[in-house]
């Protein structure tokens, strides 16, 4: 196994642990498709779609989290309000009827090459506001402020009941994309995997950055990083905003994937679980919430299987793991601190 | 007028079910400096408690007497074999242990009473209603959980300032490690303090048992609207916990009921209910943002 040529990093040692489990990885999701074909279990590939969604947000969280330090309670807001612009354009544009008249004429529209960067744009002005907020204050403060922003924008979508409001709306067809058929799961897998891949490229370009650099020195000591000169707010804040962007795209993409949204999209327990991925896969890591994100939902698949109150054993299982296993899977499987970009 | 006066009373017995949940809770954040998003949980066990030996006696009562205890020694347990490994920890470790314990109970009251909500019902000698001003009947259940609240409220005063264990309280909030070497039991106080604040969460939810339907989580809506309070109050100040629960309750309840008729002044009426409603739900949180501008650290922060 040692001659196998390094995919990612090139780093001084050839092949290292971490190395290879990032190529494993990557072949096996890469290969999926075939694997479950021949399995005969399509539904496997659905799943691995929600868990490669999952994982971007996860990501996404683990920016300003992991690296910046910023601990929202609040991040499936903007991955519902991404699944949210998707789905409400989506319908105007399937209905050819106008989304605004007022104060002036907004139309809809089903390509994801329209919606999608909107969905992006939106959930980032979203995370604008509410960062530029919240991170007046710190700690314990911004945990709460965070969660309460989240709800609510979460009740701002049940109230709507133009859009539905509790209940939800769905989707009437996956939205349209020159050269891919976004109805076919399998395209869409793979869609989704570029997805994550190309964010993922993107937050290691990104952490590695002098940006980077200053939002984890924010992380260690931001009175520092003050009088060094850096102006902490803006630098912070503009993660904050990469983050939420991110977790729109995902939030595009979940719409897509199960083509119906709903308020619970952003409830604050799915901040938690996202939260979850984040701590179980490995923070301060960009493959760590990956991994975080398909153990926490191949957990839940696995376990209701068996039981249908899986929940119980959930919980007291992640009280464990804060307790005592704080470097996560992606720190047990490639070896050292597990504290690499 | 008359609408007005009932819109009144019911925030302000929204604001005291708010005090009774985010007196706990602030003392918890600022005195252990510990965050905890499981304190709805007790809210639910209270109301359930309080809902089956309600339903099992026939009195509220024993309902409520069995209640305050349930939570209690939840609570105290709960501090005992979770919280008291994570006083170390940073704030995200709480978060996600606290995560836990939601989902632990949620999950347990669901295979204990089953996914139906309970109903409690309003005990008999309550039933009725009360013309407190004249022209203006309300019930009297609801009048009972006010006074309930503003007496709860002077025995949390009388107990912090005249008494040696809220003394002793007091100065573990200011100095943890000056009182501890002054020779207070700090983690015998920690659990006591602990065990009070589930003990007022589970009177609230004991007492929004007959108000709302008794669910598994039930104390979810609640817990938000309670960061909401210690927010706008400042974290560990019971007085900023009060002036946040008063004012969370009225901007809550009265924006329900009148921004739809201000609104349909200006607006068609089906636009103006529309939104009216986004409005009125997010009112509380607008309320937080402007607190937030003003004054970061609350209205009544607890130490300077």
């Amino acid at each position: 196994m040692q001659t196998i040529d390094p995919l990612v990093g090139g780093g001084k040692r050839s092949v290292s642990r971490r190395t290879l489990a990032i190529a494993g990885g990557a072949l096996l999701l890469l290969a999926l498709p075939m694997l479950t074909a021949m399995l005969d279990e399509p539904y496997l590939v659905t799943l691995f779609s929600r868990i490669l969604i999952y994982a971007l947000a996860a990501v996404s969280l683990d920016l300003m989290l992991g690296f910046g330090g910023m601990v929202s309670l609040g991040h499936a807001a903007f991955f519902g309000v991404g699944a949210y612009v998707v789905c409400i354009l989506s319908a105007h544009g399937f209905e050819g009827t106008p989304v605004l008249t007022r104060p002036f004429t907004v139309g809809g529209h089903e390509s994801a090459l329209v919606l999608w960067p909107l969905a992006v744009l939106l959930a980032a002005m979203a995370a604008a506001v509410i960062g530029a907020l919240s991170l007046r204050t710190s700690g314990m403060h911004f945990i709460m402020i965070t969660l309460a922003f989240a709800q609510m924008i979460y009740y701002f979508f049940v109230s709507l009941e133009a859009y539905g409001g509790d209940d939800g709306m769905s989707l009437f067809t996956r939205n349209t994309m020159p050269g891919i058929d976004l109805a076919d799961d399998r395209q869409f897998y793979y869609l989704c995997l570029a997805a994550l891949a190309a964010f993922l490229f993107f937050a290691h370009r990104l952490v590695n950055s002098r940006f980077g650099m200053v939002i984890r020195g924010c992380k260690e000591n931001e009175r520092r990083m003050k009088s060094l000169g850096f102006p902490t707010f803006r630098y912070r804040l503009v993660c904050f905003v990469i983050a939420g962007a991110g977790a729109g795209l995902a939030g595009a993409l979940i719409t897509n994937q199960t083509e119906y949204v709903s308020p619970g999209l952003m409830h604050w327990t799915r901040s938690g679980e996202i939260l979850v991925m984040v701590l179980l896969g490995g923070m301060g890591t960009l493959f760590g919430p990956v991994l975080g994100a398909a153990a926490l939902l191949l957990m839940e698949e696995l376990l209701s299987i068996y039981t249908e109150h899986w929940m119980v054993y959930l919980g007291p299982f992640l009280i464990l793991v804060v307790l005592f296993a704080k470097r996560g899977i992606y720190g047990w499987i490639a070896g050292g601190n597990g504290n690499h970009g | 007028m008359l609408l007005f006066v009932e819109q009144l009373l019911n925030g302000l017995q929204l604001g005291i079910m708010l005090f009774l949940m985010s007196a706990g809770l602030t003392l918890v954040f600022g005195i252990m400096q510990v965050i905890n998003l499981a304190h709805g949980s007790f809210y639910m066990i209270g109301a359930y408690v309080g809902a089956t030996v309600t339903a099992q006696t026939g009195s509220f009562v024993l309902g409520c007497l069995a209640a305050l205890p349930a939570a209690a020694v939840a609570g105290m347990a709960v501090e005992i074999l979770v919280l008291r490994r994570l006083y170390k920890k940073d704030h995200l470790d709480q978060v996600l242990a606290t995560f836990g314990l939601i989902m632990f109970f949620n999950e347990l009251t669901r295979i204990v009473w089953g996914r139906q909500p309970l109903f409690m019902d309003v005990p008999a000698w309550l039933a009725g209603s009360i013309e407190l001003i004249p022209g203006v009947p309300y019930p009297s259940y609801r009048i009972a959980v006010i006074a309930v609240g503003i007496l709860v409220c002077v025995l949390l005063y009388l107990l912090f300032t005249r008494t040696r264990i809220g003394m002793q309280i007091r100065a573990g909030a200011s100095n943890r490690e000056m009182a501890g070497a002054l020779g207070v039991n700090i983690r015998l106080l920690y659990t006591l303090v602990f065990g009070l604040g589930t003990l007022l969460a589970g009177l609230a939810g004991v007492m929004a048992g007959p108000i709302l339907a008794v669910e598994s989580g039930m104390g979810e809506s609640i817990l938000i609207l309670t960061f909401v309070v210690i927010v706008i109050g400042g974290i560990g100040s019971i007085r900023g916990a009060l002036v946040g629960a008063l004012l969370v309750g009225l901007v809550d309840t009265l924006g329900r009921a009148f921004l739809p008729l201000l609104l349909r002044m200006f607006f068609s009426p089906a636009y103006a209910d529309g939104v009216a409603a986004s409005l009125a739900s997010m009112s509380v949180y607008l309320l937080m943002a402007a607190v937030l501008v003003c004054r970061p650290r609350g209205l009544l922060p607890a130490h300077g």
